[in-house]
């Protein structure tokens, strides 16, 4: 995932990235991902259950890849909603644990922290849960690129 | 002068369309298979995937580049069809699983991913994408399993991951 918005840092501004950045990647809308919030370093994007992201045929749960997916995207808009964040970035590795099953008829939330930034590394941290965010269905940890104009 | 075998081999054509439907039902129970186009190439029990380019795909629109969701979705299932595809591999040969019989209910239950690191080695171009699953380890509970992906040439990576997985119960085939 690379992109490339400009770097205003309201709360307004942070929620327009985050929306227009959504609407520039083909496979997160595919998967019907919306912005839920976005603050300095964070974001949290929900994707609503879907009986073509199907991962187990017996149980109906949703494919870890689509969760990867969502955790991924987050884990991005995080990235640009950093303080002093970059212009760009790509995911350059992302591990996830899938803790529990997803409901299968319940929305996934994802929530995703840049914890910490480097000038050419940024470091995330992300948990996805169905109802509860007390009890998540995975947890991931990745390192982004961090693409700065004029380097 | 040998003696003839008292039974005729089992003719080429039987061998491949047992093999083929039995892998053809393991992949048209997963509903996100066919909703990603992925495919499966099979030269004897060696399976290559295959992620026909999309739209959809594209993550990056800029450059444009694969999305990181859509390649990690394409190494999960090639991994986790490598895996289902061995297990079933004894009953396809033996005949315990035949092709009249490949509904659901013949084939196994799919493992269940524990946990999937994926590194991002280039930028996945758009065109056409490929994976190959290793096992490394598959015991009676865990397994463990390297893929690799690339697109225009073998040894030029966009992708790899190692994932573990929790194997079904045995004999779920029977």
């Amino acid at each position: 995932m690379t992109i490339s918005p400009p770097p205003p840092l309201t709360e307004e501004e942070r929620l327009r990235i985050g929306r227009q950045l959504m609407s520039a990647l083909p496979y997160s809308r595919a998967l019907g991902m919306t912005i839920e919030e976005m603050g300095e370093g964070l974001a949290v994007i929900s994707m609503p259950y879907n009986k073509a992201l199907i991962g187990d045929p017996e149980t109906g749960v949703i494919h870890g890849g689509a969760v990867s997916a969502l955790m991924d995207t987050c884990g991005g808009a995080a990235v640009l909603a950093a303080e002093n964040g970059p212009t760009g970035t790509a995911t350059r590795d992302l591990r996830i644990d899938y803790m529990r099953p997803a409901e299968p008829g319940q929305r996934i939330t994802a929530r995703a922290v840049c914890y910490h930034m480097t000038r050419s590394v940024a470091f995330v941290r992300a948990e996805a849960w169905d109802s509860d965010p007390e009890r998540p269905v995975a947890a991931a940890t990745g390192a982004f690129t961090a693409d700065r104009a004029g380097r | 002068m040998r003696k003839a075998p008292r039974t005729s081999p089992e003719p080429v054509a039987q061998i491949k369309e047992r093999r083929d439907a039995a892998l053809a039902a393991l992949i048209a129970q997963v509903p996100m298979i066919a909703f990603m186009g992925i495919r499966f190439d099979r030269r004897g029990d060696e399976l290559t995937a295959v992620l026909p380019f999309a739209d959809k795909l594209i993550g990056n629109p800029a450059l444009p580049a694969l999305h990181g969701g859509a390649t990690a979705t394409f190494l999960e299932t090639a991994a986790i069809i490598e895996l289902s595809f061995q297990m079933i591999w004894a009953d396809v040969e033996s005949g315990a699983l035949a092709p009249a019989g490949m509904s659901m209910q013949g084939l196994p239950t799919l493992p269940k991913t524990i946990d999937f690191t994926v590194d991002y080695l280039r930028p996945g171009l758009p065109r056409d994408a490929y994976a190959r699953a290793r096992v490394n380890r598959s015991g009676r509970r865990y397994a463990s399993v390297h893929v690799e992906a690339w697109q225009d040439h073998r040894d030029r990576l966009f992708a790899q991951a190692t994932a573990h997985f929790l194997m079904p119960p045995q004999n779920a085939a029977e």
